[in-house]
């Protein structure tokens, strides 16, 4: 049997199959919960907190080549912990878990990675701020990043710089995530635009675009219930932007916050944000929705939003969606999806 | 009609229970051998499996240092962040028990440990202090048992076994993954103190111990043969004693066919009942046999076989699969001949296998095509299967040449008889000659397998004695933790001992083979006790000098170099100056002058010693480096007792052959008294007459015995020749072809004649009882012979 795979398979406790999508809806026992009307410290909280059980620094970009083409690219550092302390050395209870990938028109590539903590080989630092997992890298300041991840077939290596500020989610940054009160820290950084090189089999291909910086941390961000989740962070042509879920349950649960150029927002509760799929492609073996009709009434959007590939399947060790997507209707543009939960 | 016909065959073994007894035990013996055997190898091979696949060696290249040192775990984590997939592995002994630890999140797939159970959670094995997954041979309180972890093996995680080894912060080695990400920089700008292992085709242990199992596997088909033998002979009588019973049957109405079927089926039973019990005893054999041969595989090449024996269908099955189809082959011929029996046939029983026109002809122009094949093949074979079809046809083409042959020999004897009785004596002989045949080819066949096998384990046993003597020249040895501690022995050592010899090795590939490369110091040691098979004069000398290499015979067999050739060590040049034999190692070996060792490799430091000393002086030396120098035990061994552990494990390598060879004596001892009892009541009417004319039954009695016994003699007497040949194909053929190097022949008379000696007893207690229940037979029944009342 695939050790590495039973490995993950008991990444989260054996229990947690049972409880929302990969164990995130088991019970945080012991790990500290979020609580409304939070206060960030930055750049403290650019950091890890090891207090809580998971957290992620996600970053996707949609670029366009030198040769005209629309690329999409993802990098992703997830923190899962067994315990809530930070620890050290080989017994630390935390565990990193990077996604690189890289989507084209034709094709997607898609890579994983796996390390303890404890022992260097992957972590956070605040300040100066540095997020890595083996010769991946996302670090420097909001006007000079770098975003460097590689696998056995691509490459990438991107310079970021950050053109607005940080905005929170939910209620000041407390996300809610269903009807029961599960809820997480939620903080996006939507603004940076990015130049960079992209090595891919066909050859390497100099790129610009934008970036999307994705900070989340929780001990239950599910509900038991609660079997996956449809995001989307779209862009539009006038330089506002939208993020929404739709999180798949009993009863679905939505949230949305419209950005504006200036960084300011409108966060939008359960209900005003809606997704309709359209069109389902056959991805991996299973019927994934790739054409969706995303609706805000209360901010005038009724878009349509179609999978740039539709076999951007992340074939990972807890497999999903992920690619980028283009615009039409109301508003036009270019986003991302992230589609989990669909077996 | 099908169960009256039956019932009347099965009539048969009721009135002749010791037919039936002769062919289940000849066919459960058999089968027993085969299986034990099969369960031996299979259940080593089953850990030599589990152990390559517990420490990825056949699959995956490793990341080691050059010098055989532990390396940092910060090395790890520096190739980590350079881009190098690599997995850390720390492994080392903990009361004997190997522990090995591993990270499971960055460990390859199919890599230790293998199937990590269900039981085990991520964060127990992790964090809670840290599980500990046991092979399930090993006892530990509180671990998990896991059965496919290797024999004697623990495995744990990497922090945790770093802590029981008390060893924080190294590693051993590390895991290459099989497939890297681009842009990675060249090992030598993270690690320039690492080299890449390359991943070896097939388990190293496995080649090793080959020899080992080859001996076994071949004992084991030995004993099957000699088994089929008394099982065709049981179901030839049987079919020939019922003869009467067929023609009776047919003359009532049941068909051929029925007939032939329920013979068959009724076979075939017997020999899934048959089958069944073999397979049992052979259990029995193996599990008796199985921790010596455990401890035996252990000490001699390192390799840790689990001492208790599993029911694995590969050895079962296929036991039960030999044993039907053995019977299958076996009852062909008797069955073929039944159905082409003209119905009203006489009854009578006729004497087994008439040696007389066709039949002879036919199967000696058999043996003849096989011995010639087996010529042919003596010349040409160059591979395993082309040297064990050398042996098969060699040994089938001298049994079925034997009554041929030992009836030339008793006609002779017959012509140059004087006397009447002794005419009679040889005549006699030669016509109950058939009815014996098969039991002395069985007789034969054990008895050239054992001389043969014991030619090729004494004339092992004798080159393994010289060649310790050889590598074993000094008389300590020690082995350093580091270069500074190995620098603080010399000095302090070097006052007190003759020479001192460093000994320096590393791996590398040579003629496109793995190969350990040694330096060596300019030493009377090595000049006077170093054996070639083949060498340039002052072969030595060139060595020194720097100009040469000897290389052993499994490099210059394997990659076709000769004294004088030139091969490239690590890009150098060398000549080829003298040629060693290497027993029992699998890969190559070369020795080059130590200045030259150190110019090509500067990297590698000599820790392991040996030192030439008087032999009284070593426990006085031994003591004090333990006070004054801290050296533990393990690391100082003396020559004399290493010399004595191995041909200790040596002699006990051969106890289980040993055992084995005494198995397939009696299996022939008792194919040949199944064979005088089944013919003592065919005997009756030959023995008549002579009885009448003034014999007395004791006489009779006693002249059975001397004939049996003589008959034993002269097989063994074509034993000898036939069992020199199949040693010669063992060292000179079989040997080479699978592991690369030949053992000279040596031989040992005294073995020989305590074999036929042991032989002769053999057949003289079978036919001891046979021979006195000849003596015993009634005067009636002598007399009713005659009056045709029988």
């Amino acid at each position: 049997m695939n050790a590495k795979l039973v490995a993950l398979l008991i990444w989260l406790p054996l229990a947690s199959w049972a409880q929302g999508f990969a164990g995130l809806g088991i019970a945080p026992d012991g790990f500290s919960v979020p609580a409304p009307n939070p206060t960030f410290n930055f750049p403290a909280d650019d950091g890890a907190h090891p207090d809580y059980r998971i957290e992620w620094w996600y970053i996707t970009a949609i670029l366009t080549g030198d040769d005209g083409r629309d690329y999409g690219v993802q990098w992703t550092l997830f923190r899962t912990a067994l315990a809530p302390v930070a620890g050290a050395g080989w017994s630390a209870p935390q565990l990193w878990m990077g996604h690189a990938a890289v989507t084209t028109p034709t094709e997607h590539f898609v890579t994983e990675r796996l390390a303890r903590g404890g022992v260097g080989q992957a972590g956070v630092v605040a300040d100066p701020f540095q997020a890595w997992i083996d010769e991946w890298v996302f670090a420097g300041s909001d006007d000079n990043a770098v975003l460097r991840a590689a696998g056995p077939d691509f490459a990438y290596d991107l310079q970021l710089r950050a053109t607005g500020p940080r905005v929170f989610h939910g209620d000041g940054g407390y996300s809610v995530k269903s009807a029961g009160g599960q809820a997480s820290y939620y903080y996006s950084q939507p603004f940076y635009q990015v130049t960079g090189m992209l090595r891919l089999p066909d050859g390497d291909v100099a790129v610009t675009g934008d970036a999307w910086l994705d900070r989340e941390w929780s001990s239950q961000p599910l509900a038991a219930d609660q079997t996956g989740w449809d995001w989307f962070s779209l862009s539009f042509d006038d330089g506002s932007k939208l993020m929404g879920f739709v999180l798949r349950g009993a009863d679905n649960y939505t949230q949305a916050t419209l950005i504006q150029p200036d960084g300011s927002t409108t966060a939008f509760a359960n209900g005003a944000f809606a997704a309709s799929e359209l069109v389902r492609s056959d991805v991996a073996g299973r019927a994934v929705p790739t054409t969706w009709q995303v609706t805000l009434p209360q901010a005038g959007i009724d878009v349509t939003v179609s999978a740039l590939n539709t076999q951007s399947w992340m074939e990972t060790s807890v497999p999903y969606w992920e690619g980028p997507v283009t615009i039409t209707g109301s508003h036009s543009g270019r986003g991302y999806l992230e589609m989990t939960g669909y077996e | 009609m099908i169960g009256v016909t039956a019932s009347a065959l099965w009539g048969h073994w009721r009135r002749n229970p010791l037919q039936l007894f002769t062919l289940l035990a000849g066919l459960a013996l058999a089968t027993a051998l085969w299986s034990g055997v099969q369960a031996i190898n299979a259940e080593a091979r089953a850990s030599y499996d589990a152990a390559a696949s517990t420490l990825g060696e056949a699959q995956f290249d490793r990341l080691v240092s050059r010098d055989g040192q532990p390396i940092a775990q910060s090395t790890y984590v520096a190739l980590r962040r350079a881009g190098w997939l690599v997995s850390p592995v720390i492994e080392g002994r903990l009361g004997g028990v190997r522990l090995i630890g591993v990270d499971p999140l960055t460990a390859p797939s199919r890599f230790a440990p293998v199937g990590l159970t269900d039981g085990v959670d991520l964060q127990e094995f992790i964090v809670d202090g840290g599980r500990v997954i046991v092979a399930p041979d090993v006892q530990l309180d509180g671990a998990l048992r896991d059965a496919s972890i290797a024999p004697n093996t623990a495995v744990a995680d990497i922090g945790v076994a770093q802590n029981l080894l008390g060893r924080s912060g190294e590693i051993d080695a590390m895991i290459v993954a099989p497939v890297q990400p681009l842009g990675q920089p060249p090992l030598d700008q993270i690690a320039p103190e690492l080299r890449r292992q390359v991943a070896q085709d097939g388990s190293d242990i496995g080649r090793l111990t080959d020899s080992f199992h080859l001996n076994l596997t071949a004992f084991g088909l030995l004993s099957f043969a000699v088994g089929i033998f008394i099982v065709h002979g049981a179901i030839g009588l049987a079919f020939e004693q019922r003869r009467g019973t067929v023609r009776t049957l047919r003359a009532l109405g049941v068909p051929l066919r029925l007939l032939v079927v329920l013979m068959g089926a009724e076979l075939m039973g017997l020999a899934v009942v048959a089958g069944a019990i073999g397979v049992g005893c052979g259990y029995l054999i193996a599990g008796v046999l199985l921790p010596d041969v455990a401890a035996t595989l252990r000490g001699l090449y390192g390799a840790d076989v689990t001492g208790t024996l599993q029911l694995r269908p590969v050895w079962w099955v296929t036991g039960m699969a030999v044993a039907i189809g053995g019977t299958a082959i076996a009852s062909t011929a008797a069955l073929w001949k039944l159905s082409r029996m003209p119905l009203l046939a006489g009854a009578q029983p006729r004497a087994l296998a008439v040696l007389a026109g066709r039949g002879a002809l036919l199967q000696a122009g058999m043996s003849v095509l096989l011995l010639g094949v087996a010529g042919v093949l003596a010349v040409t074979a160059t591979g395993v299967i082309a040297g064990f079809a050398l042996l098969g046809a060699l040994l089938i083409g001298a049994a079925l040449a034997l009554p041929i042959v030992l009836r030339g020999l008793l006609g002779l004897a017959e012509r140059r008889a004087t006397g009447v009785v002794v005419e009679w004596f040889w005549a006699d002989t030669r016509q109950q000659l058939p009815g014996l045949s098969l039991a002395l080819m069985a007789l034969l066949l054990a008895m050239s397998a054992n001389v043969g096998v014991s030619t090729m384990v004494s004339s092992f046993r004798l080159t393994f004695v010289a060649f310790l003597d050889q590598r074993l020249a000094s008389e300590l040895y020690i082995t350093a933790d580091g270069a500074a501690q190995a620098d603080a022995m010399v000095a302090y050592v070097t006052p007190r001992v003759a020479a001192v010899l460093p000994i320096m090795s590393t791996q590398i590939q040579v003629a496109g083979r793995p190969t350990d490369v040694f330096g060596a110091r300019d030493h009377t040691t090595y000049r006077e006790n170093w054996g070639f098979l083949d060498a340039l004069p002052a072969a030595w000398d060139a060595v020194h000098l720097g100009r040469s290499v000897l290389i052993n015979e499994q490099l210059s067999r394997g990659a076709s170099l000769r004294v004088g050739d030139d091969v490239t060590i690590d890009g150098q040049s060398l000549q080829i100056a003298g040629i060693y034999g290497d027993y029992g190692n699998p890969i190559g070996q070369a020795i080059i002058a130590e200045p030259l060792f150190q110019t090509i490799f500067p990297d590698i430091t000599a820790l392991q010693f040996g030192f030439r000393l008087q032999q009284e002086n070593v426990a006085g030396l031994v003591a004090d480096l333990q006070t004054d120098l801290g050296f533990s035990s393990d690391a100082l061994i003396d020559q004399a007792a290493i010399k004595a552990i191995s041909l200790g494990i040596f002699d006990r390598t051969f106890t289980v052959t040993a055992a084995l060879n005494v198995l397939t004596l009696a299996v022939a001892g008792f194919a040949i008294l199944m064979s005088l009892l089944t013919l003592t009541a065919m005997r009756v009417p030959q023995l008549a007459p002579a009885w009448a004319m003034g014999f007395t039954r004791a006489r009779l009695g006693r002249l059975e015995l001397l004939r049996t016994v003589m008959l034993a003699v002269l097989t063994g007497a074509l034993a000898l020749p036939l069992g020199l040949a199949l040693a010669w194909v063992l060292l000179a053929v079989v040997n080479v072809a699978a592991f690369g190097w030949r053992l000279p022949m040596y031989l040992f008379p005294w073995d020989y004649a305590r074999l036929g000696m042991f032989a002769v007893i053999a057949a003289g207690l079978a036919a001891l009882w046979p021979a006195l229940r000849l003596a015993r037979t009634p005067p009636s029944d002598l007399l009713k012979v005659f009056s045709n009342e029988r």
